[in-house]
């Protein structure tokens, strides 16, 4: 060792660095032990790993607004939200072609039921104007155009002008709404064919060829459209009142609003959600009280999983302590026993529960019999967070008992005897020479049972009532029936930080060397 | 064998018997008296009851039947922790999570002493072994010897009067045991303890305690000091438990007061003392160290009976030849000679005639 700081790195005997040698000969053996554990790797990378951070992923995604209103989100941009002014008709114009064409792709159904998180009655608003939204007049347009001249009819004509990019260029706006229209039929393996042309198409093409404009086309057919309407404007349509009449939230300021901060691709929309804050043009802003819930149910399901933790702990302790005491044939007979509720499933033990612990229940009735509680005053054991504590310190203690029993099995009684003849209290030698060494054991058990406890999802839906519910349950709930996946993965996001950071903490505290599963 | 009723008893066991079954005697009717200041060895192989006798003394096992008794009073219904006696463990039992400060520091807390009265007590106990710059280590980070020595200090450092030290030895290597077993032994002369010390290891046993109780099958077989032991074991099992021993198998021929004649199987005769035969015609087994055995007839009186021996093997071990013979069809006989300049090496094949002094050869029960 001497050698190697006097005189630089050591040389292997063939004059390589020593460390470098060291590392090729270790690499065949290093590569052989990866592709023992490659299966499992790819097993869990492909059926774990990924969907969680696909999922993880779901929490600041928002393509939807963009991809389906895509002109309406650039239109905005022109926009002030704070002035407390609905936009101008122009966003009208927008969100009338992007509208036409999420119609026909049904999907502004679904992008109505994404907003309607944000803000309540955008699924109805978006569902009622689809309906109304071909019965706009803006057939007058179509009519204008082909007046000018009948090529217009003809869609072969769109394709000649929009397969130009020059023209797409020129005209962007109607480029694009023909090139997503025609893609429609395109992606069905049809050509627009002699398909009628949509009046939005038109509408468009008014909006891009107006008086306003100017062209430098030159195409014959798009500079007679622009000449004619600098010489007499065609007749118009306007959308604010027709959007009115679908549904007059269209002149909701809020409505607006929504759109506009929903727009960018990427949110944090669901997490301010998942936090009890929202969106404002004023930036986040906390949520009004009475709708505040996840905050409170973040802190509760904490609270309720250390509480879990907590009894876990008083109610394992003795038993792994006399489970590591007994000759080891008694001791495997209560093993087993412990182990038994594993035998039955989940749902049961938890139904069990249900049984026992309701209004006319065993324990209550019990109760009741000798006297304990009056007749009409049974105790409300069930459908509050006493009922979920209850379940669940049941369901979960055999996690605490293992590994508590575990390192237990490994303490040598010869300590106990050690403190003893040196002269120790029975409760002396428990409390500083046995507990000091059990603690691994406690950390390694309370690690398992709060980080299960605070996730669980069965008890707590079964027993917990309203009061009794967890985080995970309201997660559910965002999975399976408001189906707001945003939602749910923002809220499971903030739980995985949640306990990573515990965990964190527990590892700076008690530190993670001192967490032992056994021997 | 049992010397009660001693004045000046410091410990003793009356009568004592223990079972963990109901069925089985692990210890038979125990009857010890040490008085203060002795180092006595509990020495037998494992399952003797000697390691019971132990823990009963400590408290940690009670005795089923009989009474134990520490400085003339009766312990048996006092718990370990009130008892005072220091103990050292097999595996030091030394405590993981505290440093050895702290562990010599326990038995002083739980006895409620100041702080520095504490200090002062485990710096000198750790001067005392030796140890003084570990105070602050942890017993993981220690050697098996200085654990060891760790835990010698923690069992005296609250001045016990009597320690009981469980095999302390067993877990090290033969050199640092052989210097470990000096130290203790040093230690406790100085201090002037009264040591009870459980081994297996007949070398320990004989190198370091005033008297050895040597335990089979329950029962105290010898109760002796170590030369006693061993020059003069009163039944076949000491004599074949301490040291290396050679005995051949024979019917009492003749008496003459301390002295008689054993006719062995084969017919030859032999010399031997007698201490558990008592009349003709009682088979006996005779017992004889392998370096009282003398194979140079100038060196025998003339009238010594001899036998004929074949030597087996010759094996040099630098120090001492060790020789197997067979004798008297026991071809598991072995002699040493001193590796002395003049000293004649046997050769494998050759056949001589061997012989000893009536009192080096003892006629033991034939069990």
């Amino acid at each position: 060792m001497s050698d190697a700081t006097s005189s630089g790195p050591m040389l292997a005997a063939d004059g390589t660095p020593l460390k470098t040698s060291l590392a090729r000969s270790l690499r065949m053996r290093k590569l052989r032990a990866l592709m023992l554990i490659a299966p499992l790797l790819l097993f869990v990378l492909i059926t774990f790993i990924a969907p969680i951070l696909q999922m993880l992923l779901r929490s600041v995604e928002n393509q939807i607004v963009s991809d389906t209103l895509p002109e309406t989100v650039v239109a905005l941009e022109q926009w002030d939200a704070t002035t407390g002014d609905i936009p101008g008709e122009f966003a009208f114009e927008a969100i009338y072609l992007d509208l036409a064409i999420a119609v026909e792709q049904k999907l502004h159904t679904r992008l109505g039921s994404r907003l309607n998180y944000e803000e309540t009655g955008m699924a109805s608003l978006f569902r009622k104007s689809g309906r109304r939204i071909g019965r706009f007049d803006t057939d007058v347009y179509t009519d204008q155009f082909t007046d000018l001249n009948a090529a217009w009819e003809d869609p072969e004509t769109w394709y000649e002008i929009f397969g130009d990019e020059r023209n797409v260029a020129e005209l962007p706006l109607v480029g694009r709404s023909w090139q997503r229209w025609a893609a429609l039929f395109e992606a069905e393996g049809e050509t627009v064919g002699k398909r009628d042309l949509e009046d939005f198409l038109f509408a468009a093409l008014h909006y891009e060829t107006r008086q306003d404009r100017y062209i430098t086309s030159e195409n014959p057919l798009l500079l007679q459209a622009m000449r004619a309407q600098s010489e007499t404007p065609f007749e118009t349509s306007r959308l604010i009142p027709q959007f009115e009449d679908a549904d007059e939230d269209w002149l909701d300021h809020a409505v607006w609003q929504t759109i506009k901060t929903y727009s960018p691709r990427y949110t944090s929309g669901y997490f301010l959600n998942a936090i009890d804050m929202e969106k404002s043009p004023e930036g986040a802003v906390a949520k009004p009280e009475n709708l505040q819930i996840y905050i409170k149910l973040f802190w509760r399901t904490l609270f309720m999983s250390l509480v879990i933790t907590g009894s876990c702990i008083l109610l394992g302790y003795p038993v792994a302590w006399i489970l590591a005491n007994l000759p080891s044939r008694s001791a495997n007979l209560l093993l087993i026993l412990v182990l038994l509720p594993f035998w039955t499933s989940l749902l049961v033990r938890t139904s069990a529960w249900k049984v026992m612990l309701q209004d006319q229940g065993v324990i209550n009735n019990v109760l009741v019999w000798i006297g304990l509680v009056a007749e009409n005053d049974r105790l409300a054991l069930i459908n509050n967070q006493t009922g979920t504590i209850i379940a669940m310190t049941h369901i979960l203690l055999p996690f605490m008992i293992l590994p508590l029993y575990s390192v237990m099995k490994t303490i040598s009684p010869s300590y106990l005897r050690a403190a003893k003849s040196l002269g120790a209290t029975n409760w002396t030698a428990f409390w500083r020479v046995y507990f000091p060494q059990s603690v691994p054991g406690i950390g390694a058990g309370s690690i398992l049972v709060f980080i299960l406890a605070i996730g669980y999802y069965i008890t707590p839906e079964i027993v917990g009532g309203t009061s009794g519910i967890f985080i995970s349950n309201r997660i559910a709930y965002h999975i399976s029936s408001s189906l707001n996946w945003g939602l749910a993965a923002a809220l499971g996001a903030i739980l995985l930080v949640l306990v990573l950071g515990l965990y964190w903490c527990y590892d700076k505290i008690v530190g993670i060397d001192n967490v032992k599963l056994g021997g | 064998m049992a010397d009660t009723g001693r004045s000046d008893a410091f410990v003793e066991f009356e009568r004592v018997q223990k079972s963990y079954d109901g069925e089985n005697l692990v210890v038979k009717d125990l009857n010890l008296s040490m008085p203060k200041g002795e180092f006595l060895t509990m020495l037998g192989p494992s399952g003797s009851g000697k390691t019971t006798c132990l823990m009963m003394l400590a408290g940690f096992e009670t005795a089923t039947h009989g009474d134990i008794r520490l400085d003339g009073t009766s312990i048996n219904n006092i718990p370990p922790h009130k008892r005072g006696i220091g103990m050292v463990f097999q595996n030091y039992a030394l405590f993981p999570h505290m440093t050895v400060a702290e562990n010599l520091s326990f038995p002083l807390e739980v006895r409620k002493m100041g702080k520095s009265e504490r200090e002062a007590k485990v710096n000198r106990a750790l001067e005392m072994v030796q140890m003084g710059a570990f105070g602050g280590r942890r017993p993981a980070q220690l050697s098996g010897g200085q654990q060891q020595r760790i835990a010698l200090a923690r069992a005296l450092v609250f001045e016990a009067e009597l320690v009981l030290m469980d095999e302390p030895l067993g877990a090290l290597d033969k050199q640092l045991r052989e210097h470990m077993q000096f130290e203790i032994k040093r230690i406790a002369d100085n201090l002037g303890i009264t040591v009870v010390y459980v081994t297996h290891d007949q070398t320990e046993a004989l190198t370091m305690s005033d008297r050895v109780a040597v335990f089979n099958d329950g029962v105290i077989q010898q109760l002796a000091p170590p030369d006693t032991l061993y020059e003069a074991p009163e039944n076949s099992f000491v004599a074949q438990f301490i040291g290396e021993n050679n005995t051949l198998e024979g019917v009492v021929t003749e008496m003459m007061g301390d002295a008689c004649v054993v006719r062995l199987d084969d017919g030859s005769e032999l010399d031997a003392t007698p201490i558990n035969v008592s009349k003709v015609g009682e088979r006996t087994r005779v017992s004889i160290r392998p370096e009282r055995v003398e194979f140079n007839k100038e060196r025998l009186s003339p009238d010594a009976h001899t036998l004929k021996a074949q030597v087996m093997e010759f094996i040099y071990m630098g120090d001492i030849f060790r020789t197997r013979l067979k004798v008297a069809g026991n071809d598991e006989f072995i002699i040493k000679t001193r590796n002395a300049p003049d000293q004649v090496r046997l050769e494998p094949g050759s056949e001589i005639e061997i012989g000893w002094l009536a009192r080096d050869c003892r006629a033991l029960d034939a069990s």
